[in-house]
């Protein structure tokens, strides 16, 4: 007998609005994230209710509404849960306090959100080199602000975090994108289609503006990434624009390339992916209300599809409305009737995507890096020693594993899955599905025998 | 704690833990992460890496995990992912752990 009706992985923007809905529907809702509380990352620490920083700006101020309803009735939310596995049938295995715990749901909601692609070039691994959203994560948790950092890469995110430092009074040193003018001119045949995300693309154009008038040097078309360290443990970073060769000091260099799904969790359910071409990444298989070919496996937010907080939102309610109706609360008209606002909302939100997809598409010598570059972070494997093991025979991800232990690591391939393929398919090699085992995050052994012990006096 | 932290720490933030890291006291705010606490006072590595690469946090949301650190004994915790404790004793890692949790000097 299940013990609840709906668990949802994951305390974001999708899995909070798909808790609210689904509990508002009648059903018994258990969710869980990793984190203290809830928010996702969009909304971190929103919850602990410091009112200080204003300079985050008032769309992260917005999720309070979110984070308020999982008080409901009908909603249990466990925090401090690391899911690590998650069965057809329902079952959900995670772990909390050094100790693993079970539930069973009859159906799961994976609202896993999203991690930052990651970004290997020469000198990535140093310390002073870190992603712009940890940083932005720092500011909203902790309240540092990155000390005359340099922010590096491409996307949207970039322009609020500069603008949230500016806001802050600690400006960054500098922001260098690797986006070209032919991207952007390639981009604008996207515009009309973005016309229903008009507040969206005014609000990016306001900020840029921001950044200009604070006098932050700015520079675009930027390749040929280094990172290399002063003796004073600061970064010196290096760069070209066209035939310009450049070079910066700073103690924090904040690199970005995009966020990419986080699919570890429905890999390993066992649910179908597929590639995204104009996101340059893997994203589960589903219908329009989030469900999986794995029968009681919904996927919600950007952990199916990179689509933004507002996207995310409107995605785990459609998916709650389905769950509603697949449990026999709602008729089918009632599930339609229903979601018509959502459906217009995510519309709203997607029109943005094939715009900024194609502007900020990541940096090539990102997704396919050569040389002595780490890839593989954990194992510390090299562009070239992945390329060497494709010459030698290892013709796809699971083969250059075994041959070099590239994503064998605590991360489980997190850091290194993505570039690893980049790699291949600039070599030729056919493109090979994505795979993931539980538990996806480490266990100790200590814990599954305690799990298996408590199995066994209970059944 | 040789290199000056890469941040500037708001003075609406300050710190009333008490812990220490590789014997050295420091503070931190309640409610934070130890890779957090570890960020703001020092731009120090938090390991290094089997090879002997320096390492500090890197991704903050508990994918990366590059902030691996010793805490109260447990080797290979996630800074990031811990919160703070008063009394809390934080060590440093110097290549990989043996089961046992002792370094690998091999």
């Amino acid at each position: 007998m299940p013990e609840v009706d709906l668990a949802i992985i994951g305390a974001g923007p999708a899995g909070m609005a798909a808790a609210a809905a689904a509990a508002g529907g009648g059903a018994r809702v258990l969710i869980l994230d990793e984190q203290p509380r809830a928010g996702g990352q969009i909304y971190r620490n929103l919850g602990a209710g410091d009112d200080a920083r204003a300079y985050l700006g008032p769309d992260y101020f917005a999720g309070r509404a979110l984070i308020a309803a999982l008080d409901g009735a009908g909603i249990r939310a466990e925090f401090g849960a690391t899911v690590w596995r998650v069965e057809p049938g329902g079952r959900v295995v995670w772990s909390q306090g050094g100790k693993s715990h079970m539930a069973t749901a009859r159906h799961v909601l994976l609202a896993g959100g999203a991690q930052e692609r990651p970004t290997p070039f020469p000198g990535w691994t140093l310390p002073g080199v870190m992603p712009a959203g940890a940083a932005q994560i720092l500011m909203k948790t902790s309240g540092l602000l990155p000390r005359d950092a340099v922010l590096a890469g491409c996307g949207p995110l970039l322009y609020l975090i500069a603008a949230q430092l500016i806001e802050a009074g600690a400006p960054p040193r500098a922001l260098v994108e690797t986006q070209t003018p032919a991207a952007m001119l390639g981009a604008m045949r996207h515009l009309p289609g973005a016309f229903a995300a008009f507040p969206m693309l005014f609000k990016g154009v306001r900020l840029i503006a921001r950044i200009v008038a604070a006098g932050v040097a700015r520079h675009t078309g930027a390749s040929g990434f280094n990172a290399s360290p002063t003796g004073d443990g600061g970064i010196v970073f290096s760069f070209r624009t066209g035939r310009r060769a450049h070079q910066l000091q700073t103690p924090l260099l904040l690199t970005h390339q995009g966020v990419v799904p986080s699919t570890h969790i429905s890999r390993a359910a066992g649910v179908a992916h597929e590639w995204n071409a104009a996101q340059q990444a893997f994203q589960p298989k589903t219908d329009d209300w989030g469900a999986t070919d794995v029968n009681g496996i919904h996927v919600a937010g950007d952990g199916a599809g990179i689509g933004g907080a507002e996207a995310a939102q409107a995605a785990g309610r459609l998916a709650a409305f389905d769950i509603l109706y697949r449990l026999g609360r709602w008729s089918a008209d009632a599930r339609n009737q229903r979601a018509a606002a959502d459906r217009a909302a995510l519309r709203r939100a997607w029109a943005i995507r094939p715009f900024l997809d194609c502007a900020y598409a990541p940096a090539p010598e990102i997704l396919a890096p050569e040389g002595d570059t780490i890839v593989c972070r954990c194992e510390e494997i090299t562009a070239a020693q992945i390329r060497q093991s494709y010459a030698e025979g290892a013709i796809g991800p699971r083969q250059v594993k075994t041959a070099t232990r590239a994503g064998m690591g605590h991360c489980q391939g997190r850091m290194c899955d993505l570039t690893t393929r980049g790699i291949l398919a600039s070599c030729g090699a056919a493109p090979a599905a994505p795979r993931a085992r539980s538990p996806i995050k480490p266990v100790t052994l200590g814990e599954l025998a305690a799990l298996a012990a408590h199995q066994e006096t209970s059944s | 704690m040789k290199i000056a932290s890469r941040f500037l720490t708001r003075p609406d933030t300050t710190g009333t833990v008490r812990l220490t890291v590789d014997g050295a006291p420091f503070t931190a705010r309640a409610g934070d992460t130890v890779a957090a606490a570890l960020l703001a006072v020092s731009g120090d590595a938090f390991r290094q890496t089997g090879k002997g690469a320096p390492r500090a946090a890197y991704c903050m949301m508990g994918v990366c995990f590059d902030c691996l650190i010793e805490v109260d004994g447990q080797p290979n915790s996630q800074g990031c992912m811990t919160q703070v404790r008063d009394g809390m004793v934080l060590r440093r890692q110097h290549g990989l752990r043996r089961l046992s949790g002792d370094e690998d000097r091999a």
